[in-house]
């Protein structure tokens, strides 16, 4: 990601997200926000995985390095995982990697999670504003940005 | 408490129960005792039993010149024992395949050793010298790391920051984990490469945040990465992190209940978060 394009000409910050999403609910709730037409801010890159239960959390991390403002991971809400307990076990993950970041002082408000269904596009597109929104008013995530400077002098 | 431990070392040998004895032996000058393998009967006499026993043995057990050796018997402490039992549940080893003898220990003179609660080993095949286990609240054992967490949370970042600035990349805590036993781990996968190994502040977060989390609900608390640590970078507060919160979320403590189902390879559909929306 380059980061100058997050500073257009008129100095305005425009937040970089990043969404990794489940093949069989989220990104489903996705394509219906676009097929119904709905509206959201294209600050949000989808990334389709197989599996909430298959994101990795070195992904997250990742998404920081290369610049993002904030993080979303959405799947299928529990009960409804295509592979009957993905869901289950990203949940328990994500319940200890918020505490991981948390204690590295890494701002667990700039990581999201939600559950999303195919039918949800509704849900998406209010989603995506509202992230949108709060990491705009969270500014640039400058503090992990440093961290990965350092590695280019 | 050195002499019935030389003893039960020597019968084992003697009847051949073991090959080999994984214990602490004293070098000449060291100050701490290091690891020595005894496999002649007559060389129980280098075993030494200190208040710098600090050392987990555990990761010899894993090692293959060791298991070549042949049937072991390990010298642990309440505190190591518990990594064997996280092996046990992880299929790692065989335990009627090893003699533990656990040997009862009154604190190392290590600041996590005012609130064990694991003085008396409780799965050990021989038990030396006995210790009482004082109960130990949560608060109190995780004391440190909530003074940690109070910090605002840009505090916390410019610490790790300074911390791992430090960091070279010896992996000397991987290599003396006694869970970190995979035969080819993440770093050293270069095709693709899924880290960057480079021994910069990015790299370091990135190996320290792998390292950390591949505890998660596993860490023991033996400190053995911490104590390795050449830079002296304090890592055991991200494995308590997870060790604190898996024991509130899931109430599991790792390695105290041999029959506890592991906390990432399982899931419960009443687990109880507030962040997913």
């Amino acid at each position: 990601m380059n980061t100058a394009a997050s500073d257009p000409a008129n100095g305005e910050f425009e937040p970089k997200i990043v969404a990794y999403v489940c093949n069989w609910c989220t990104y489903l709730g996705a394509d219906l926000a676009g097929t119904n037409r709905l509206e959201y801010p294209a600050n949000v890159r989808i990334i389709r995985l197989p599996c909430t239960g298959r994101i990795d959390f070195n992904l997250i991390v990742k998404a920081f390095e290369i610049g993002a403002d904030a993080v979303l991971v959405s799947g299928c809400h529990p009960g409804d995982c295509h592979y009957t307990s993905g869901n289950y076990h990203a949940r328990r993950r994500w319940m200890l990697f918020r505490e991981l970041l948390a204690t590295l002082g890494i701002e667990t408000e700039r990581v999201h999670f939600t559950w999303i269904s195919a039918a949800e596009g509704k849900k998406f597109q209010q989603l995506i504003s509202e992230i949108t929104s709060t990491t705009r008013d969270l500014g640039p995530y400058h503090a992990y940005r440093e961290i990965c400077e350092t590695c280019e002098v | 408490m050195l002499q019935p431990l030389r003893e039960t070392c020597r019968r084992l040998l003697d009847d051949g129960t073991v090959q080999v004895v994984i214990g602490y032996g004293q070098a000449m000058r060291a100050v701490e005792p290091y690891p020595v393998f005894i496999t002649d009967p007559n060389d129980v006499g280098q075993l030494v039993w200190n208040e710098q026993c600090r050392t987990n043995l555990v990761k010899y057990l894993l090692r293959q010149e060791i298991r070549a050796l042949g049937k072991p018997a390990i010298v642990v402490k309440g505190c190591d024992e518990r990594a064997l039992v996280v092996l046990e549940q992880e299929s790692q080893i065989e335990r009627s395949e090893i003699v533990v003898i656990g040997v009862a220990c009154d604190g190392m003179a290590e600041a996590r050793c005012e609130v064990c609660d694991a003085h008396q080993p409780r799965f050990a095949d021989h038990t030396i010298g006995h210790a009482t286990n004082k109960e130990q609240s949560a608060e109190r054992r995780y004391a440190h790391l909530a003074e940690f967490q109070e910090r605002p949370i840009a505090d916390r970042m410019d610490y790790w920051k300074a911390e791992l600035e430090r960091c070279v990349k010896c992996y000397a805590c991987r290599q003396s984990c006694p869970l970190c036993y995979c035969q080819r781990c993440i770093v050293e996968k270069n095709r693709p490469a899924v880290l960057d190994t480079s021994p910069t502040l990015k790299g370091n977060f990135a190996w320290h945040i792998v390292r950390a989390f591949h505890l998660a609900g596993r860490c023991v608390g033996c400190d053995q990465c911490s104590r390795v640590c050449p830079e002296g970078i304090d890592l055991r507060l991200l494995n308590q992190s997870m060790a604190r919160a898996s024991e509130a979320s899931f109430g599991h403590r790792s390695g105290t209940d041999p029959q506890a189902e592991l906390v990432l390879g399982n899931f419960s559909k009443q687990d109880q978060e507030q962040f997913i929306r």
